[in-house]
């Protein structure tokens, strides 16, 4: 879980200072200075048209971090709601019409659909993150709808509900929080699918669009280049591995601590 | 047979059993009784060398001249199902659901070379003999009701004739009726085959009408132990005086009750689809009065609780509070009459709220009054807490103290009806004498009407002045609870009566 | 239990139903507009009056989205716009890419996932344990296209055991296997690697269950408890996943298929999509959510068959 959260840090902090300050210009091409190895100027050297490779790095981290979190948060502002309105409607029509839904989406190969929703709509950034988004609002639905159903089993919700409370008020005072930790631990799950996702898009070059530098597009472009700078095709690479190690590494350590069952064994 | 002597185990340095020891003879049954968490159910694992990884017992258990404790895994499976079996308390849970009751009751025997044929007859005689003549060898477990899926535990611990079955409160999750037959077929099965039974409880009821000899469990310790009837019958050891007070409260004293009506039911019935829970059942509860509600699970005590709280909707009858719509039809003000306690003591709480907050959560009925925290803190005084509780949460509570909260939360609102669902059920026996007490004083100072759901008679006939004896969605029985009790009239109460396990009352008698 | 089928296969067919309606109404907002694409900016009106009648684009919305499923219903998948053939002939020439890609990649996903989830269940807590977890967690988080792309450069740039991609066809099936083996492999990495912690998991909170206890009570060694009791109830959870995996092999075999150049359907789906080739975009996918629905309603079979309580519904 340490080295989870070290890691995610990490990525994290480079992508916040890429916003501000990358040591090279990432818009300014020098040929000359291309497939440069490692010195000091270039840390991590230059890719083939002369770019620097860590302020390449930093600045895909931000497009990698930024199109995979919102990706998330969309999957949990419309998942979470669907999924609690489910589990207070139990065995009902509502809960049947969401479920029905979410087994639809399920059905579709998600990067399939991800990769048409970019094609018919342009690729760009936005349809990236809307395209990894909706795939993350059955997802969230269905932790939602599992984690609060045996709770509506639970007294105390029965004394809420004797209390006077609706649905709507005891799914934000008592459902809600009660999940939270199962909310959380799949968001880190989803979040590093997301960057995948990303990646993966940006390869096939339905990402976010030149000049903004990606990962997934560094490794298209490096693989061009396979024969010639064949190490160009590593470092995109391992700053992927590495975030998503770390974010699942973070989630599973969020799920231990979390979790009430393995918490009371500890005493 | 069996000889224990000086088990000890701990966990952390905690101990959990201390210098155990006691002995088992072909034949008879020894009842191990003691409350939750007295170290009953780890004497049973050790016996049968499946204690939780990490512990390891000290001391020695002897089968015969053997040392159990000193055996390898591998000399264990020679033992396991062969000289000592075991059942345990969750029916439901203890069978494989993806395989056939045949298939489950004859594996050890086809394990051991026995062929299929002659592994499932003598499977299906095991079934006869555990009284399930009647179902077939291929069905699965979830097709059986759990006394049925306790016959065929049964069957599976003695399909190789052991030496000495354990059994782990094996009718603690079943109805009152069903756990009668399952005592009975245990009673029966040691006299046919001469086995050992080791049969741990929390009821001293049932302990005094199967065992030959008892032995009491305390913090790990056996406090004392004996032939059962003297036993009963000296109450020697301080422990064991309570315990049996405890288990024994007193009959209600009838009260006066005036005539002054606060809630009444009229021909209430609750539909499923084709399903009718409750059938056209009237009640009425008076100031000041206890009325009992007996039945078994699947009864429809439950879905009538829910109608007379306003939660579920009734398709035909009428339901008054305090001469008003009663029901779904409640006005707010009028909910906040009515409060309930319920059954289990853990999940009757948000574990993320505080006391201060869970007991005053009624006010959302109400509207927050300007001197809440007042009204908490005097609420909680009266189930006997402090105002220091108001900060804490209900994991750093005992079951007993949880359920004093969850009174608490019900009297916030000064209602003039409790509905108290199994309110005691969970609780051990000298914790549950504490509540009723508690619940008898409130009563008397508040001038409460306690509608009492229960499925324990002993509980309800000390608490209740009246008694409705509910059977597959109707009231089959009405009156006092003393007249129904003591001279019932119709049959089904008569059974409920007869398969409670009681100790004999001779017994109990002074001197 | 037939009800039970016979229930599936209804929300099969509705899935199928709103699946191509979501399809055909998704891809009716492409921008662009075919003809004009194929006939260049200075075509006449009544020559793209034609060619629109030639591939079926005229009529509401509704005539065609009927035409569109009744002929695919027929097997009649349209005509494509770049190459004016049947969409079904293109699809038939590169399913025998993709299909066997996906296949070979299941197969060595199970033949990896499966004996190092057991292992590290029944090792729980040992070395060979912390040893699967390690090596599974980097296989989740290692993307399958740049973990393909390390094959090549080892196989086939440093070591030229390999071409870097291509398929020769099915003419030499050695040959054909050959090139589809790193392919494979890669697409396989990551799936084997949720589906080894999945059975882990699953067999560890089978372990868990009263019903283990039960059968060591009556004499069973941990062994055969296992075997016996665990893997049956383990493999439920499994299948589920096995059902979800396949979707995600699919999709990954799109991607994978572009980086080793292979003429599958995921290059003709980025063709069709550079090209506009509505008709083969959408009659592409909907045979991807085709597959993967049926494989749902396959899985769901097979639990309906491992778990008896599922068979009264």
């Amino acid at each position: 879980m340490r080295l989870g959260a070290v890691l995610t840090a990490v990525f994290a902090l480079a992508a916040l200072i890429s916003v501000v300050w990358v040591p090279h210009d990432t818009a300014v091409l020098t040929i000359a200075d291309r497939t440069l190895g490692p010195s000091v100027a270039h840390p991590f050297g230059t890719d083939h048209f002369g770019r620097d490779m860590l302020s390449m790095l930093m600045a895909g981290a931000r497009t990698s971090i930024a199109v995979a979190l919102l990706a998330v948060g969309i999957g949990i502002v419309l998942g979470v709601p669907l999924g609690l309105a489910a589990a207070a409607n139990r065995g009902g029509w509502l809960d049947e019409v969401i479920m029905r839904g979410n087994d639809l989406i399920f059905a579709f190969p998600s990067l399939v659909i991800a990769i048409l929703i970019t094609a018919v709509f342009g690729p760009s950034a936005v349809n990236a993150i809307l395209a990894i988004g909706i795939f993350n609002i059955p997802v969230f639905a269905r932790v939602a709808r599992g984690g609060a159903l045996p709770l509506w089993t639970l007294d105390y919700i029965m004394a809420a509900r004797v209390a006077g409370k609706g649905p709507a008020r005891i799914s934000a005072e008592h459902i809600l929080p009660n999940i939270a930790n199962l909310l959380i631990v799949q968001a880190t799950i989803q979040f590093s699918l997301g960057i995948l996702a990303e990646a993966a898009l940006s390869y096939v070059g339905l990402g976010a669009q030149p000049p903004t530098p990606s990962w997934g597009r560094m490794l298209a472009d490096a693989q061009t280049m396979i024969h010639v700078a064949p190490q160009l095709a590593i470092l995109p690479g391992v700053a992927i591995v590495l975030t998503v190690l770390g974010l699942n590494l973070l989630g599973d350590g969020l799920r231990d601590a979390l979790d009430p069952r393995l918490r009371r064994v500890r005493g | 047979m069996i000889a224990v002597r000086d088990l000890s185990l701990s966990i952390h340095g905690q101990p959990l059993l201390r210098d155990v020891s006691f002995d088992l003879a072909p034949g008879r049954i020894t009842g191990l009784v003691g409350e939750s968490g007295s170290g009953k159910s780890m004497t049973a694992l050790a016996m049968i060398g499946l204690l939780p990884v990490p512990l390891r017992a000290e001391g020695s258990i002897r089968l015969d001249d053997r040392d159990l404790l000193a055996m390898t895994e591998r000399e264990w499976l020679g033992v396991r199902g062969r000289d000592i079996a075991m059942i345990f308390q969750e029916p439901m849970t203890a069978l494989n659901p993806v395989q056939t009751i045949g298939a489950q009751v004859s594996e050890t025997l086809r394990l051991n070379g026995t062929p299929r044929t002659e592994a499932l007859r003598i499977a299906r005689g095991g079934l006869d003999r555990v009284g399930l003549e009647h179902i077939a060898l291929d069905r699965y477990p979830h097709q059986l009701s759990g006394g049925q899926r306790q016959r065929v535990c049964i069957a599976l611990a003695i399909a190789r004739r052991p030496r000495l079955l354990i059994a782990d409160e094996p009718t603690t999750a079943l109805d009152v009726t069903t756990q009668a037959q399952i005592l009975d077929l245990l009673r029966d099965l040691v006299r046919e085959d001469g086995m050992s039974l080791l049969l741990i409880t929390h009821d001293l009821g049932v302990v005094a009408g199967m065992a030959d000899d008892v032995a009491v469990m305390r913090q790990g310790r056996i406090v004392e132990q004996g032939a059962t009837e003297p036993l009963f019958r000296a109450r020697a050891h301080p422990y064991t005086r309570d315990l049996l007070s405890a288990s024994q409260p007193p009959p209600r004293v009838p009260r006066a009750v005036a005539d002054d009506l606060v809630l009444t039911a009229r021909d209430v019935t609750r539909r499923y689809g084709a399903l009718t829970a409750v059938d056209g059942v009237s009640l009425t509860l008076n100031r000041g009065e206890s009325l009992g509600l007996v039945g078994e699970s699947g009864c429809g005590k439950s879905t009538l609780t829910r109608a007379l709280l306003g939660l579920e909707p009734v398709q035909g009858g009428t339901i008054d509070l305090l001469g008003r719509p009663g029901g779904l039809a409640m006005t707010r003000d009028d909910r906040a009459r009515i409060s309930v306690v319920f059954q289990d003591p853990y999940g009757s709480f948000d574990p993320r709220w505080t006391v201060a907050r869970l007991v005053q959560e009624p006010f959302h009925l109400t509207g927050r009054p300007p001197d809440a925290r007042d009204r908490a803190v005097r609420a909680l005084e009266q189930v006997g807490l402090s105002a220091d509780d108001l900060s804490k949460y209900p994991h750093e509570f005992s079951g007993g103290q949880r359920q004093r909260i969850a009174i608490a939360r019900a009297l916030i609102t000064e209602p003039d009806v409790l509905v108290l669902d199994e309110a005691v059920s969970a609780l051990d026996v000298r914790v549950r004498a504490q509540v009723l007490d508690l619940l008898d004083d409130l009563q008397a100072r508040l001038g409460l009407s306690y509608l009492f759901i229960s499925h324990d008679l002993t509980v309800v006939r000390a608490i209740c002045d009246n008694v409705l004896v509910m059977q597959a969605g109707r009231i089959v029985e009405r009156g006092p609870a003393a007249r129904v009790f003591d001279a019932p009239e119709h049959d089904y109460t008569r059974v409920l009566i007869d398969a409670a396990p009681a100790i004999p009352p001779r017994w109990l008698e002074a001197g | 239990m037939t009800r039970a089928i016979l229930k599936r296969l209804i929300s099969m067919l509705l899935s199928l139903l709103a699946a191509s309606l979501a399809i055909f109404v998704m891809l009716q907002a492409v921008p662009g507009h075919p003809a004009d694409f194929m006939l260049g900016l200075n075509a006449q009106p009544d020559t793209i009056a034609a060619l629109n009648a030639e591939l079926g684009l005229e009529g509401t919305l509704r005539e065609r989205y009927l035409d569109w499923v009744g002929g695919m219903l027929r097997g009649d998948f349209g005509t494509s716009y770049t190459y004016r053939v049947p969409v079904a002939g293109l699809i038939a020439d590169r399913i025998w890419v993709s299909a066997p890609l996906a296949v070979y990649a299941l197969v060595l996903t199970l033949l990896v996932a499966i004996p190092a989830g057991l292992l590290a269940a029944s090792r729980r807590g040992r070395a060979s344990d912390w040893g699967v977890m390690g090596v599974t967690q980097l296989g989740i988080a290692v993307p399958n296209f740049w973990f393909a792309m390390l094959l090549v450069l080892l196989f086939a740039v440093k070591l030229r055991w390999v071409s870097a991609g291509g398929f020769p066809g099915w003419s030499d099936p050695a040959q054909a296997i050959k090139a589809l083996t790193l392919p494979a492999i890669a697409l396989a990495l990551p799936q084997a690697s949720i589906l080894a912690r999945v059975l882990r998991g699953a067999l560890i909170d089978t372990l868990e269950q009263d019903y283990m206890r039960t059968a060591r009570a009556k004499g069973l060694s941990r062994r055969a408890t296992v075997v016996r009791h665990g893997l049956r109830n383990a493999a439920i959870p499994m299948l589920t996943i096995l059902g979800l995996q396949f979707s995600f092999l699919l999709a990954g075999a799109i991607i994978i298929e572009k980086v080793f150049f292979l003429p599958g359907l995921g290059q003709l789906i980025f063709q069709g999509i550079t090209q506009r080739d509505l008709i083969v975009v959408q009659s592409v996918t909907m045979l991807l959510v085709f597959a993967v629905i049926a494989v749902t309603f396959a899985v769901e079979l097979a639990y309906t068959l491992a778990d008896p309580r599922l068979r009264r519904a």
